[in-house]
C-alpha cells in the first residue's frame, strides 16, 4: 500500500534498529539505568506494541508510557456526570465509541445504554448535529473528549450549530490539553524522563511551538513523531542523538504532516470556542492548572454543564479511584503496568478496572493485547 | 399431494406485512405461500404437514452420523454488496455443518418479520436463500414465521437450523490439531466486516468491497479428498481468523505461530483498516474457512482447495508449534512477535 508500506519497510528498519542499539550507551543508557523515553500519545503506545517494537530493541532504552490516552485519563466523576445526563429522557447522548466502556462509580455508557438511556455512537461531532436536526424536541448531547486534535471538529460543530440556530444540540466539554500536564510530570521529584517521543496529531494543529518548556526550561529533548513503525524508530534514534551530544531540542519528525505553526484556522476555531479553565481532573495525576478547556460565554447556550447542572459547574468533586488501582503510577512513568496487583487479575480488557485497560490505547490494554510481558513472563 | 406435481399455492396481494399476516389465518397462509413455500418448494421432500419427513441418505445408513447446528441473524443492512441475510442464513448454516465434516442436507427458516416490513424484501431474501441452497446443494424443507409489532425486531430476523450426515469414519476437529500441522485459510480475509460496515453509509466512505458470502461444503470435500488427515476447521466469522484461531489454540491447548507477511490482504481492505483503525484479523468473514492439515497433506490440500473457485486464492498462513498452549502469536513483518488476542466485546454489532 503506497504511503504505507514505505514506512514499515523491514530492512530500514533493521538499520535503525542497529543504529539506536549503538546510540544508546552514547547516550549513557546501560541495562541497569536505562534511558527513559516517554512517548506522550496513546497511539504511539499501541503502535510501539502493535509492532512489537519493544521487543527489538536494546535493554538500555525504556519506554515509559505518558498521559496521552483521552478516555484513560478522564475522570470517574465525568463519566457520572454523562451518566446523569445521558439517562434524562429528552436527551439522546452521542459519543465516540472508545468512551462507552469506561467505568464510572455507578455504571458505564454502554451499561447505562442497555439500562434503557438513549445512547448513541457516533463517528463524528457533526453526526450529533445531525440527529439534532432530526430530532428537534430531544435533547442532542456531544460527549466531546480529547486533545488539541479533536478540539477543532468539535468547535466548529458548535459554531456550526451557532449560525444555524440548532437550539437543542449541547456540548459536554471534556477536551484537555497537552502540554500543562507535561510540566506537571516534569515538576514531579520523582520524574525520570530522559526524553519525549512528542504526540504527532495534537502538533499538526498546534504545531511545535508548545512543547518548547520542555527543552527550554527542563532541558529535555523532544522528538515530534509519525505512526508508522520507522517514524518512531527514528524518532527514538532522534532523542537517543540529542542526548548523546548532550542537546536539548524540539525537533519534528513528522514533517510530513507536521508544521512549525501547526494549522492557524484550527488554532482560531478552538479560540473562538474555548477559554481554558482553571483547573481539570486527571484520572492518576489529579487536578492540574489549566489543563482543560470549557466554553466561552458567547456559546453558553450549547454548553452541557450549564444546562443540566452537572461537572465544574456543579462544583462536584472528583470520584474516589478503585482500591488498589496503579493507573496513576503508571501514567507518570513510575510503574509499568504489570507492577500493578490489579493486573490481568481483577482488571482486564473485558471487565475494566482503571481506565488504562478501557481504551486500545491505553498502555494496560496494549500490554495485556499484545503481551509482551505476558510472553516474556512464559519464556 | 403426490410427489413430483407441484402444488398451486396462494398469492397474496398485501405489499406489508401487518400484524394481520401474523395471525394464523387467510392473509397469513397467503403471505407464507406466496412468499415463502412457493419458492423453497421442493418436489422430492415437498409436503404440506407441520413438519419435513426426511429419509435416511446411504451414507447415514452407512454407518455415517447426523450433524446438527442452528443460527440466527439480524444483520443490518439487510442486504449488501455481495449478499443479503437470505444468504447469510443459508451459507451461515450450511458452513457450519461443512466444517464438521459434514455434508450438508436440510434446512429450517424461521423468520420473525417486523410489522411494516415490504412484502418485496421477503420476495428479495427467500428468492436469494433458494439460489444459496441450490448452491449449496441442501433443501429447506420446514420453516415458520412470527410477525411483531413495529420496533419490537429491525424488519427482518431469520433463524436457520441444519441437519448434515458425517460419513463413517470422519473425525475432524481441534482435538485432533498436533504441532507442526499447517494452518491455511482459502482465500482473502476481511471482506464481510468491511463490506458491512461501509453499507450502513454511517463512514461517508465509498469502497467497492464486496462480501466473501459463500459456502464452504464444496471446498471442504475438495481438500478432505486431497488430505484425509486433515485435522480440524473453522469458518472464520464473527471476530475474524483471530477468534476461530484462539478457539482452536485453546481447544487444542496447542500455540500456534501466524506469519505476518504470509497473510492474505487485499490493499483495498488494508487501506480500509489503516483509515478506520481496525485489525484485518478481527474482521468477520463469511466464507473463509480454516484448515488444520498435517505438514505432509498440506501441498496437495492447498492444490485442491486452489482448484475449487471458494479455495483459489488458498494460502499456507502459519503453523502449530510446541510451547505455551492456547495461544496465538504473530511473527511481525520485523521479526517481532506479538500475542494475537480474542476482540474484547464487539468490534461491530449486528454484522450477521
Amino acid at each position: 500500500m503506497k504511503y504505507v508500506d514505505e514506512f514499515r519497510d523491514p530492512i530500514l528498519a533493521r538499520h535503525l534498529i542497529a543504529h539506536i542499539e549503538k546510540l544508546v550507551p552514547l547516550a549513557g543508557g546501560t541495562e541497569e539505568k536505562p534511558i527513559a523515553i516517554m512517548e506522550i500519545c496513546g497511539g504511539h503506545t499501541h503502535a510501539i506494541f502493535r509492532y512489537g517494537l519493544d521487543r527489538l530493541l536494546p535493554a538500555g532504552l525504556e519506554f515509559l508510557h505518558g498521559p496521552g490516552c483521552p478516555v484513560c485519563v478522564l475522570p470517574m466523576s465525568r463519566v457520572d456526570d454523562c451518566i446523569e445526563i445521558a439517562e434524562r429522557k429528552e436527551v439522546i447522548f452521542t459519543t465516540f465509541g472508545d468512551a462507552m466502556r469506561v467505568p464510572g462509580t455507578r455504571k458505564s455508557l454502554m451499561q447505562a445504554k442497555a439500562d434503557g438511556a438513549d445512547i448513541r455512537m457516533v463517528y463524528s461531532p457533526l453526526d450529533a448535529l445531525a440527529l439534532a436536526r432530526k430530532f428537534p424536541d430531544r435533547q442532542v448531547v456531544f460527549f466531546g473528549l480529547g486533545f488539541e486534535t479533536t478540539m477543532p471538529a468539535t468547535a466548529l460543530t458548535v459554531l456550526t450549530a451557532a449560525r444555524d440556530g440548532v437550539s437543542n444540540f449541547f456540548l459536554f466539554c471534556n477536551h484537555i490539553l497537552v502540554p500543562p500536564p507535561l510540566r506537571a510530570l516534569l515538576q514531579d521529584p520523582q520524574m525520570r524522563i530522559d526524553g519525549f517521543i512528542g504526540p504527532g496529531h495534537v502538533s499538526m494543529i498546534t504545531g511545535a511551538k508548545p512543547y518548547r518548556f520542555i527543552a527550554g526550561e527542563f532541558g529535555k529533548p523532544l522528538v515530534i513523531a509519525g505512526f508508522e513503525p520507522l517514524d518512531l524508530l527514528q524518532s527514538i534514534s532522534m532523542v537517543l542523538e540529542q542526548l548523546a551530544e548532550g542537546r536539548a531540542e524540539i525537533e519534528n519528525q513528522y514533517a510530513r504532516l507536521v508544521l512549525e505553526d501547526g494549522n492557524p484556522q484550527a488554532m482560531a476555531a478552538i479560540d473562538t470556542v474555548f477559554e481554558p479553565r482553571d483547573s481539570f481532573d486527571w484520572r492518576g495525576l489529579g487536578e492540574i492548572d489549566h489543563s482543560g478547556v470549557k466554553i466561552r460565554p458567547a456559546y453558553a447556550a450549547y454548553d452541557a454543564e450549564q444546562k443540566f447542572g452537572v461537572g465544574y459547574g456543579a462544583g462536584k468533586t472528583a470520584g474516589r479511584e478503585p482500591d488498589g488501582c496503579r493507573c496513576g503510577d503508571v501514567i507518570k512513568g513510575l510503574a509499568k503496568p504489570t507492577a500493578c496487583p490489579k493486573f490481568g487479575t481483577e482488571c482486564l480488557p473485558e471487565q475494566p478496572l482503571g481506565a488504562l485497560m478501557v481504551s486500545s490505547e491505553g498502555a494496560c490494554a496494549a500490554y495485556y493485547q499484545y503481551g509482551g510481558v505476558r510472553q516474556e513472563a512464559a519464556e | 399431494m403426490k410427489d413430483g406435481t407441484r402444488p398451486t399455492f396462494h398469492r397474496t396481494k398485501a405489499t406489508r406485512v401487518t400484524l394481520a399476516h401474523g395471525g394464523g389465518g387467510k392473509a397469513m397462509r397467503d403471505l407464507v405461500e406466496d412468499v415463502f413455500i412457493s419458492t423453497f418448494y421442493n418436489a422430492q421432500t415437498g409436503t404440506m404437514e407441520d413438519q419435513a419427513r426426511l429419509m435416511p441418505p446411504p451414507e447415514l445408513l452407512d454407518g455415517g452420523r447426523l450433524a446438527f447446528t442452528t443460527d440466527g441473524f439480524v444483520v443490518d443492512p439487510l442486504s449488501f454488496p455481495g449478499g443479503d441475510i437470505g444468504k447469510l442464513a443459508v451459507y451461515g448454516t450450511v458452513n457450519d455443518l461443512a466444517v464438521g465434516g459434514a455434508v450438508p442436507k436440510w434446512l429450517s427458516a424461521s423468520f420473525i418479520i417486523e410489522e411494516g416490513c415490504d412484502v418485496d424484501i421477503l420476495r428479495g431474501v427467500a428468492a436469494s436463500m433458494r439460489d444459496a441452497a441450490d448452491r449449496a446443494g441442501v433443501a429447506i424443507v420446514t420453516g415458520d414465521t412470527k410477525v411483531v409489532a413495529k420496533g419490537a425486531a429491525d424488519k427482518l430476523f431469520v433463524t436457520t437450523s441444519g441437519i448434515g450426515i458425517i460419513p463413517r469414519g470422519r473425525d475432524i476437529g481441534a482435538h485432533r490439531v498436533r504441532p507442526d500441522d499447517v494452518v491455511i485459510v482459502n482465500g482473502f480475509l476481511g471482506h464481510h466486516g468491511a463490506a458491512i460496515l461501509a453499507a450502513r453509509g454511517d463512514l461517508a466512505l465509498e469502497t467497492d468491497i464486496v462480501s466473501d458470502c459463500a459456502p464452504l461444503n464444496g471446498l471442504m470435500e475438495a481438500a478432505l479428498t486431497a488430505a484425509p488427515n486433515l485435522r480440524a476447521a473453522r469458518d472464520a466469522t464473527r471476530g475474524g481468523l483471530a477468534a476461530a484461531l484462539n478457539e482452536i489454540a485453546a481447544s487444542s491447548a496447542t500455540r500456534i505461530v501466524l506469519e505476518e507477511t504470509a497473510l492474505p490482504l487485499r490493499p483495498e481492505i488494508r487501506g480500509f483498516c489503516e483509515i478506520l483503525g481496525f485489525d484485518p484479523l478481527y474482521l468477520a468473514n463469511e466464507g473463509t474457512l480454516v484448515l488444520f492439515v498435517p505438514p505432509e497433506e498440506a501441498d496437495a490440500a492447498l492444490s485442491a482447495m486452489r482448484a475449487v473457485p471458494e479455495g483459489k486464492d488458498a494460502v499456507a498462513i502459519g503453523k502449530v508449534s510446541q510451547g505455551p498452549a492456547g495461544r496465538v502469536e504473530m511473527r511481525t513483518l520485523f521479526g517481532g512477535s506479538r500475542i494475537v488476542d480474542m476482540l474484547v466485546g464487539e468490534q461491530l454489532p449486528r454484522i450477521c
